[in-house]
């Protein structure tokens, strides 16, 4: 199993967690994922590379450093992200049930272990 | 009721001594539970008349009910109590100013300043109510600490919320600020400029969610090394960004959020 592989093995092991994805930042392409049916990686890939850009910028304009973790929160579950290092994040789909602080560790140590 | 609120109830349920009190009340205080948060205190006070905690707990929940007179009482006991508390000091220098005393004010906030050298919170408060800038930090660092509710103006979105309007952001559909304050680490403002990212934002976060089926996005938690942020939308038109230093624990802030876009509906509602 490689490096990747095993990150998205642990977070897709938290309860509730429908599926992670590891993507270029820049141009949203998927690297690796291990995602349930019905989750599409690359529109996840692209969305959240795109979210992520602009919350880069947005943090940018508050004078602070980028962002280590992003959770977008909809009625219907959540999208988490981690970036991680050489421009790629971690990305996480989660349905509304999902242990959100469980997947949050998991995917900063995940990103670290990535950088 | 929370998990956090409930394990507090039955913590004074089992010490009514104890002085689980002053948790129970800054939680249900934060939860906009004002009437509960003051019986809470009160009952606490009644208590520990000569503790300093109570009587700053009981001001904080008497100036977020709009009892300024009394949280003025209130936070001159704690005062008399520990004449090194620099909450006390902040809350009444940010009564003095309310009532339009900027000389009296600046002079609490000096006492809290020559107490706590390390509170960068009260610098920028100083110059803020002489008119100037912060002084510069030499790095780049965490977010200042929010002040007492300090200047706010009285058409603000956040006129009516008790931590005044300090590191809040309401922001319209074409990126413009209708109202509030962001701080930068090194003591200036980020508001027009964190604004005109943030109508993207929204778009790129609707987009994200309904997109992958995910439905209506309700908030976005951001986290820096420097700061905590999170996004809300009061109404679709409009985006409310809540940011505090990375002491403040992110569900906390979350729930200002919550209050902030409700005042900011209240606001938008009223001004519609």
């Amino acid at each position: 199993m490689t490096p990747a592989a095993m990150v998205l093995d642990r977070v897709t092991r938290v309860p509730g967690v429908r599926g992670a994805l590891l993507a270029s930042a820049e141009d949203g392409l998927v690297v690796a994922e291990q995602l349930m049916d019905g989750v599409d990686g690359r529109a996840a890939a692209a969305l959240t590379g795109a979210l992520v850009g602009r919350l880069l910028r947005t943090a940018g304009a508050a004078g602070l450093e980028p962002p280590q973790f992003v959770h977008l929160r909809a009625d219907g579950g959540s999208l988490l992200a981690a970036p991680a290092a050489d421009g790629l994040v971690l990305i996480a789909v989660a349905g509304p049930e999902a242990n959100i602080g469980l997947a949050r560790l998991e995917l900063l140590d995940a990103a670290g272990q990535l950088g | 009721m929370s998990d956090e609120i409930r394990a507090l109830t039955a913590r004074l349920a089992e010490e009514p001594t104890s002085l689980a009190f002053l948790e129970l009340g800054e939680a249900l205080r934060w939860r906009g539970q004002y009437e509960a948060a003051a019986k809470v205190a009160r009952g606490g006070l009644s208590r520990y008349p000569g503790l300093a905690d109570a009587h700053d707990l009981v001001a904080r929940i008497l100036s977020d009910q709009g009892d300024l007179a009394g949280a003025f009482d209130a936070w001159a006991d704690a005062l008399r109590l520990d004449p090194m508390r620099t909450s006390a000091l902040k809350g009444l220098a940010f009564l003095y100013f309310r009532a339009g005393d900027p000389a009296a004010a600046l002079e609490h906030l000096q006492r809290a300043a020559e107490v706590d050298p390390d509170d960068r919170s009260i610098p920028a408060a100083i110059a803020r109510i002489r008119g100037e800038s912060a002084p510069a930090a030499a790095a780049p660092g965490p977010l200042p600490t929010p002040p007492p509710a300090m200047s706010v103006p009285p058409d603000s979105p956040f006129a009516r919320l008790s931590e005044g309007e300090y590191g809040l952001l309401l922001v319209d559909a074409d990126g413009l600020r209708l109202g509030g304050q962001l701080p930068t680490p090194d003591g200036g403002e980020a508001g027009d400029r964190v604004a005109a990212e943030l109508a993207g934002v929204a778009r790129e976060a609707s987009r994200a969610t309904r997109l992958l089926g995910l439905g209506s996005w309700d908030s976005i938690a951001m986290e820096t090394p420097g700061a905590f942020l999170v996004l809300v939308p009061p109404s679709p038109e409009t985006v409310l960004l809540a940011a505090r230093d990375p002491s403040t624990p992110m569900a906390r802030l979350g729930l200002l959020a919550e209050r902030a876009a409700r005042a900011a509906r209240a606001w938008l509602e009223g001004t519609a």
